[in-house]
């Protein structure tokens, strides 16, 4: 236990490995269909019989080009396969957007391409294919190695197949990152601590580990609200995170963010750009962006629905729903409600420049101190940081100290 | 309508306590006399406001004119008077009873003689009433008339050989009652040709017709047209309408002597019309007053606040509205730091504050906080600095400056079945209470206790429920002050006051109260962002204190790109739903635990 008196600094420094500047670019393609819908998932994923692999891959490469053209040739840092379950998509199609990407855009040098990957046979044997169209970096849904959990969490795959999954990625991709879900209904904090230390076992230099949610209108909502999935209490869900910082930092992965763990260094660049607010580019059904158009920051959507947006795309060159400027105050919330998520904080000159707001200006000063006194949270003439004890109760925090 | 001569002329009250059949019988009296039709009769047709057919209570007077002939051949004029039920309204049941000559006596065969009945049948023996016993739900098996004649006899000392044994319900002996009505009730006295002198037995607002007048005329004769004045306040009007309730109202030419009826004048506000008051005429007026009038005053006050800060206005337009129709209760506005603006509001007692709560809340559509009731306390300063009234412990003066502080006692009667008398009578010493009378009427035993009102109006209903099953029934009146060692609690969280949860206790019972809230705030309020301290102090010792700690975990899990705009819109309106909750000092209390902490009464 980390003594809350203390104001820790340990895990606060800021993460030097990845230095992307405002005018780059992080670009997220959306693959929108699953095998099956998994009952904790609140995702924009779709069930469908067949997909048509065709017409998909086509629609994002349209889309991709008219997102390009709008932005004009910038810095790409990073670019990330979620879902859904990209795994599903066609190596070519993969290969064909980076391509197509490394037309549009200034690819770094060390470009970031992740791809979300099941551990089923199926799509691990498709995992070299991937190597090759591009991916340098995979992150595997494994989020179990109980078998029981597994089933309990609606999972296709087995332990045994993960594990199997996992050892493959590692001989083909240098980047290996896995997911768990802990805080299981039932999990107890030996359990937990014995299930982590496996996974940990196999683990490269990153893993995600996420504390189950009710999410609305998913299967374990309406069973969490018949009574027959119980998650464990506020105290019980405290001592497994900490127990989950404790056996990760033996293991050399520090927690930079509220649920992702890595060896200095290895942060998911992409997933960086989310929580430093910088611009990204979102491509596909129901993806958001946050990008930086004649100097100003517009949010964008994108049709959710996959035959809608396919069809707006088609017809259109996009399947945009909106592109909405963000006012001062809102670009401050929203990279506060990002940014403290990072152990390292938001840094006040960036922020003042992204947000055209001070902090200062954009937190309550009376809650702030408070937080600073109760060590929740320590400012620094550069930053502005959630202590681990402050991001444990982030949401409460945020609630009261943004203005 | 005036032709009836005086001696035709019976005026009469119902005495009974809730459930005993008061509204069934009075309805079948209507019925049997013709009315109304059976169309008209809606369930019992007097209790004619939602809460009192609810609650059972009468909390306005009424009056109904019956035209019944009798045995002997007359018709008589019966002047059904419609008294309200509770001790928070023995001023109004005085008055309503002084515009009667006797009164029917309704105890349940089944049940007998209940404490409420019991006060409101020394009042009408005070009035000088003839009293007819009544024994209702003979038909039911549990019925055992002997015993519960034997209880009145014993308990109210009047002679039952000629109790009249009825089923209202099932209309059963009505004739009867109807009967000894005529026979054994005196008729009303009065002079046709003295100046006026008519009783203002109570008043109502209407929205066609202004102000309704319930009057019971002594001497004289009341006239469309005529000017009169109120004898309290010289308030002149003329009158538009006479008539009277049958219990239509039916317009009439006049009232005389002996009869009961209404009035209207136009008149904007019953705070013009006090119960009790002597109606004259102007032009000639009477020499003096009708005895016993007493302007009324509050003995419980509380803070009235809106939820909403926006319904401020809302609030005082409905307070407005509802002293249109009862000048009883008074309301002046108050701040309060914990609780914003809103009224500090009196009322004749604790039913009193509950009927004007619920009235706002469904008749306005309010949502209120109400603080904890507070009894009048009597303040006397130091260097003869003289006596203010203390209505609200936050006003409460420094210890330096009292001299010594006076509280209100009460004499409270309660009728409890002998095997739950030790509990009550413990309930009773707890709450100070200081045994004045105990006797026993067969298994049941009457109790005659002095207690501070202030204890009364700490849950001490819930309590006497509770300990004794449902059994006991309970019944007050106000019986003075005396001094007593009083000390104020103040509520505080994380170092500030909050003044809404401030109260006046007695010295030896005030760090067990002040723990008790301490102990029961923890358990409302949810863990928070900061720990919380919550103290209570006596002065500037503090006597009691809890810690909430803090919350130990509250983060979403997952949040990406695509989760932004989402988080945010979450973030604005939790911040808006902040704006809903009490600040108290730095820490926001959640709307609902404030409320239940309110109404813990410690």
């Amino acid at each position: 236990m980390v003594d809350p008196e203390q104001p820790e600094h340990a895990d606060t420094v800021a993460i030097k490995a990845v230095t992307d500047a405002p005018g780059d670019l992080a670009l997220y393609v959306h693959w929108p269909f699953c095998l099956s819908k998994c009952p904790y998932c609140d995702f924009n994923s779709h069930v469908r019989d067949r997909i048509d692999q065709g017409r998909f891959g086509a629609a994002l490469r349209r889309e991709l080009a008219t997102e390009a053209a709008r932005l004009g040739r910038r810095r790409l840092t990073s670019v990330f396969f979620g879902g859904g379950t990209p795994s599903l998509m066609e190596p070519s199609t993969v290969g064909a957007l980076l391509d197509d990407a490394s037309r549009w855009f200034d690819v770094a040098g060390d470009l970031e391409v992740t791809l979300e990957a099941n551990p089923t046979s199926i799509e691990a044997g498709r995992l070299a294919d991937y190597r090759a169209a591009g991916v340098n970096r995979v992150s595997i849904g494994i989020q179990s190695l109980d078998e029981t959990a597994l089933r309990t969490l609606g999972r296709q795959h087995s332990a045994t197949e993960a594990v199997a999954a996992l050892k493959l990625a590692r001989r083909l991709f240098h980047r290996v990152s896995f997911d768990l879900i802990y805080a299981r209904p039932r999990q107890d904090l030996a359990s937990w601590r014995t299930e982590l230390r496996d996974a940990l076992a196999l683990a490269d230099d990153h893993l995600s580990l996420y504390q189950l949610t009710i999410e609305p209108a998913t299967q374990f909502e309406v069973l969490h609200r018949q009574g027959k999935i119980v998650l464990p209490d506020e105290d019980t869900a405290a001592a497994l995170y900490d127990a989950t910082e404790e056996e990760c930092a033996r293991a050399g992965l520090l927690a930079y963010e509220i649920s992702n763990y890595a060896r200095p260094g290895q942060e998911s660049r992409h997933n960086l750009a989310y929580w430093r607010y910088l611009d990204y580019a979102g491509i596909g059904p129901g993806a958001h962006g946050r990008v930086t158009l004649d100097g100003s920051l517009r949010a964008t959507r994108r049709h959710r629905a996959p035959e809608p947006w396919a069809e707006r795309v088609e017809r259109d060159g996009d399947g945009l729903t909106s592109s909405e400027p963000l006012s001062p105050d809102i670009r401050a919330r929203e990279a506060l409600l990002m940014g403290l998520r990072l152990a390292e904080g938001v840094e006040l000159a960036r922020f003042a420049a992204r947000t055209g707001r001070t902090v200062a200006e954009s937190v309550d000063a009376d809650v702030l101190k408070q937080c600073v006194e109760a060590g929740y949270a320590v400012l620094t003439p550069e930053r502005l940081i959630a202590t681990r004890e402050g991001r444990l109760r982030l949401d409460s925090l945020l609630a009261a100290l943004v203005k | 309508m005036t032709d009836t001569p005086i001696d035709r002329i019976r005026n009469f009250s119902i005495i009974a306590h809730i459930d005993h059949g008061k509204s069934t019988l009075a309805d079948r009296l209507i019925q049997v006399t013709g009315g109304l039709t059976a169309r008209e009769m809606t369930s019992q047709v007097l209790d004619s406001m939602d809460l009192e057919k609810e609650r059972g209570i009468t909390i306005k007077a009424q009056t109904v004119r019956l035209s019944y002939l009798a045995k002997d051949g007359i018709t008589y004029q019966l002047n059904l008077m419609d008294t309200p039920g509770h001790v928070d309204f023995a001023y109004e049941v005085s008055r309503s009873l002084a515009a009667c000559e006797g009164s029917l006596l309704i105890v349940d065969a089944s049940q007998g003689v209940e404490a409420q009945t019991l006060a409101n049948v020394y009042q009408a023996i005070d009035a000088n009433h003839e009293i007819l016993p009544v024994l209702n739900k003979i038909d039911l098996p549990a019925a055992e008339p002997e015993r519960v004649k034997q209880q009145i006899e014993d308990v109210i000392g009047i002679d039952t050989s000629d109790a009249i044994e009825i089923s209202a319900k099932t209309g059963l002996n009505i004739e009867g009652v109807l009967e000894a009505i005529v026979t054994r009730l005196p008729a009303p006295k009065g002079d046709a040709n003295a100046p006026l002198k008519a009783l203002l037995v109570d008043s109502w607002y209407d929205q066609y017709l202004g102000v309704v007048i319930l009057v019971r005329i002594k001497d004289g004769r009341l006239k469309r047209g005529q000017k009169i004045r109120m004898m309290s306040s010289g308030a002149i009007h003329t009158i538009e309408q006479v008539g009277v309730f049958t219990p239509k109202m039916i317009p009439t030419d006049d009232l005389g002597p002996g009869e009961m009826g209404y009035i209207t004048a136009a008149i904007k506000t019953v705070a013009d019309c006090n119960v009790g008051d002597t109606i004259t005429d102007d032009r000639l007026p009477a020499a003096e007053a009708l005895p016993g009038f007493k302007a009324s005053i509050p003995v419980v006050w509380c803070g009235l606040y809106p939820i909403d800060a926006d319904d401020f206005e809302k609030l005082r337009d409905s307070l407005g509205k509802l002293r249109l129709n009862d000048a009883s209760f008074h309301y002046e506005p108050e701040t309060s730091a914990a609780l914003g603006f809103g009224f500090r509001c009196g009322f004749l007692g604790l039913l009193h504050l509950e009927i004007i709560q619920e009235r706002l809340s469904r008749e306005f559509d309010l949502d209120l906080i109400a603080t904890a009731p507070s009894v009048v306390y009597h303040i006397f300063k130091t260097n003869n600095g003289g006596m203010v009234e203390l209505h609200n412990p936050v006003d409460m003066p420094d210890a330096g400056s009292i001299d010594h502080v006076e509280e209100p006692w009460i004499k409270a009667t309660i009728m409890v079945p002998d095997e739950y008398l030790g509990s009550v009578l413990g309930l009773c010493t707890e709450r100070r209470g200081q045994q004045a009378d105990l006797t026993y009427v067969g298994n049941r035993a009457m109790a005659v206790y002095r207690i501070p009102l202030n204890e009364v109006v700490f849950d001490f209903y819930d309590r006497l429920k509770s300990v004794s099953r449902g059994y006991a029934s309970f019944d007050y009146q106000m019986d003075g002050y005396a001094e007593s060692d009083l000390v104020r609690i103040s509520i505080l969280v994380n170092g500030d006051l909050v003044d809404a949860l401030s109260f006046i206790a007695h010295r030896a019972a005030a760090e067990n109260r002040g723990r008790q809230i301490c102990a029961r705030l923890k358990d409302l309020i949810p863990k928070q962002l900061f720990k919380i301290a919550i103290q209570a102090a006596i002065g500037s010792r503090v006597v009691a204190r809890e810690t909430i700690s803090a919350m130990s975990k509250d983060v979403t899990a997952k949040c990406y790109g695509g989760d932004i705009s989402r988080k945010r819109k979450l973030l604005e309106k939790q911040k808006e739903g902040k704006k809903r909750m009490r600040q108290f000092g730095k820490v926001e209390i959640p709307q609902s635990a404030f409320l239940a902490a309110l109404k813990m009464d410690a």
